[in-house]
């Protein structure tokens, strides 16, 4: 296991708020050999993933690389966006993390321990939320903590905590499909949180929102990582909100996904999806990641010319 | 309220016009007797507590046999729907067994239960087990995969998952094939009591025929109605409705 990257102008450990660099600095990723241990920044991971490959078979039985030789480490406490073209297998990437699915070889290391199954160290938020419709809003917070066998005082405590942070303790009656969108955002943020994972991972969980709402909850999320001190994964196709949020930006290749560039955003919080330096820096993700859209562009062109 | 009113208006015309053609006398009143006639049949049967007899002896024998069903149907379509296996060999098997009307199950049930409740029981078994089956593997294969990913990524596993994830997402097609399970288990049972003249409602209809009392046909006939509509139509579709609307299936 290496520690992190030495040319990173960052601070090992980012806290919340106490980003006061307003640089910017993208690099490209360096050959594992570069990555050398540097005893003062030996840090165990959160999260790390070491030469991560995905692959499988597609429906007429050709085999399809997904994700190639990912190596990324995530520091505790550490704001991490993932972002890259549709088709990229970033969210997969989340799901490896998470442990719902296996990778095809590597290894994905929690506190340096690889990761053999599901764990609620590591809850994912998923695009759809997976909300369940059957119990109420409160029932859904319960459910995790129902599983580790809370004894019932204690649950009932979290569920009003963890309601009020999300500001729904009025809904907590309510079923899910009596919910509008950003709620029901909000229900899944609260169920992850009440399990209190280590790492929160999110899987473009704003993206079906209007622009009004998802600001809103940028700046809840920001909070909240800021008062819980979990370490999030976020995963997105916007390259303004990973700008927004993110202390570092990672940008996937399309197909086969691979690192392609880091973004280190030292910009201090609480953010602004206006801000100058925020837009700025959304640019020049942009730009490099231009080029994938292309290429996945070009792609599905060709898919529909062969038909 | 409108509706009410329509289907007041509806139902009194269709008895009206029944009186009239009951009245004009086209037909002999012993082939096509008038509502009254019908009425006093009903008056008649449950004063001499044949019908009752009847209904009681028909639901003691659906509820037994439905609920056979419903349980060992559960539990193979849960082995069908979780085995890759199972389902490329069993259930194929039950697919094709479907199509056979389960009145054809009578002479087999006949040959190996002789005259007997059983052979009735076994009737309505194959009946309604079939979709009861089916409707469970269908379920569970239309569930939605990421109710499971929700509940395992929050700390479910084995059993605990099944139970509180897994059950609970897939109880709207549950339901639904409880529902198609006591339509078809409704009819098989009044179709082998109409062979097996033991009791219950379907012999009921079978003496009317064997007395010409045409009266009391119809009058059993719509019993038979009357009490599948209760069931199929109102505990059943409450029961879906309330589900859909607490699931978001359907605008509440």
């Amino acid at each position: 296991m290496s520690a992190s990257p030495q040319n990173i102008v960052s601070p090992a450990r980012p806290l919340p708020h106490r980003g006061r660099f307003n640089t910017f600095h993208a690099k490209p990723p360096l050959p594992a050999s570069t990555f050398a241990a540097a005893p003062a920044e030996a840090v165990i991971p959160k999260v790390a993933l070491d030469e991560i490959c995905l692959s499988y078979k597609t429906t007429s039985g050709e085999r399809l690389l997904a994700l190639d030789r990912i190596n990324l480490e995530v520091k505790p406490g550490e704001f991490l966006c993932i972002v890259g073209p549709s088709g990229c297998g970033k969210s997969t990437l989340l799901h490896l993390i998470a442990g719902l699915h296996p990778q095809t070889s590597g290894n994905v290391l929690v506190d340096g321990q690889p990761v053999q199954g599901p764990g609620t160290d590591r809850i994912l938020i998923f695009q759809e939320l997976g909300l369940f419709p059957w119990l109420t809003v409160g029932g859904n917070v319960e459910f995790g903590m129902k599983m580790k066998n809370l004894p019932k005082a204690e649950r009932e405590e979290k569920v009003q905590h963890y309601l009020r942070l999300v500001h729904l303790s009025k809904f907590r009656g309510s079923y899910i499909h009596q919910l509008s969108g950003g709620m029901r955002q909000r229900v899944a943020l609260a169920r992850a949180l009440a399990a209190e994972p280590d790492v929160l991972l999110m899987d473009e969980p704003f993206a079906a929102l209007d622009a009004q709402t998802r600001d809103l909850l940028h700046d809840e999320l920001e909070r909240i990582w800021a008062e819980t001190g979990c370490t999030i994964i976020f995963v997105t196709h916007n390259v303004r909100e990973a700008a927004r949020l993110g202390d570092r930006v990672v940008l996937l290749t399309f197909r086969p996904g691979r690192v392609k560039q880091e973004f280190n955003v030292n910009l201090p919080r609480p953010r602004h999806m206006e801000h100058p330096d925020v837009t700025r820096n959304a640019r020049n993700i942009l730009d490099c990641l231009r080029e994938e859209i292309n290429k996945s562009l070009e792609v599905e062109y060709n898919d529909e010319k062969a038909r | 309220m409108k509706k009410l009113v329509r289907q007041v208006v509806f139902y009194s015309s269709l008895i009206a016009i029944w009186a009239l053609l009951a009245k004009l006398r086209i037909w002999p009143p012993y082939l096509f007797p008038p509502p009254w006639g019908v009425a006093q049949a009903l008056r008649d049967g449950f004063a001499d507590h044949s019908f009752w007899i009847g209904i009681a002896v028909t639901m003691k024998r659906m509820l037994i046999g439905y609920s056979l069903s419903v349980g060992l149907g559960l539990i193979l379509g849960l082995a069908v729907s979780s085995s890759k296996f199972l389902e490329e060999t069993l259930g194929g098997l039950l697919v094709s067994l479907q199509s056979l009307p389960s009145i054809c199950w009578i002479p087999l049930a006949v040959l190996w239960f002789g005259l007997s409740e059983k052979a009735i029981l076994f009737v309505v078994l194959m009946g309604s087990l079939l979709s009861v089956t089916i409707a469970m593997e269908d379920g569970r294969k239309q569930m939605p995969k990421i109710y499971g990913m929700a509940g395992r990524n929050l700390g479910a596993s084995g059993f605990r998952l099944f139970w509180s994830v897994l059950l609970p997402a897939s109880l709207p097609f549950i339901v639904n094939g409880m529902k198609q399970g006591w339509a078809f288990a409704w009819r098989s049972l009044i179709q082998a009591e109409m062979i097996f003249l033991s009791l219950g409602l379907g012999q009921l209809l079978m003496m009317g025929r064997d007395l010409s009392d045409m009266s009391q046909v119809l009058a059993v006939m719509i019993l038979i109605i009357i009490l599948g509509y209760l069931v199929d139509g109102l505990i059943f579709r409450t029961m879906e409705r309330r589900l859909q609307e607490k699931y978001g299936l359907s605008p509440a």
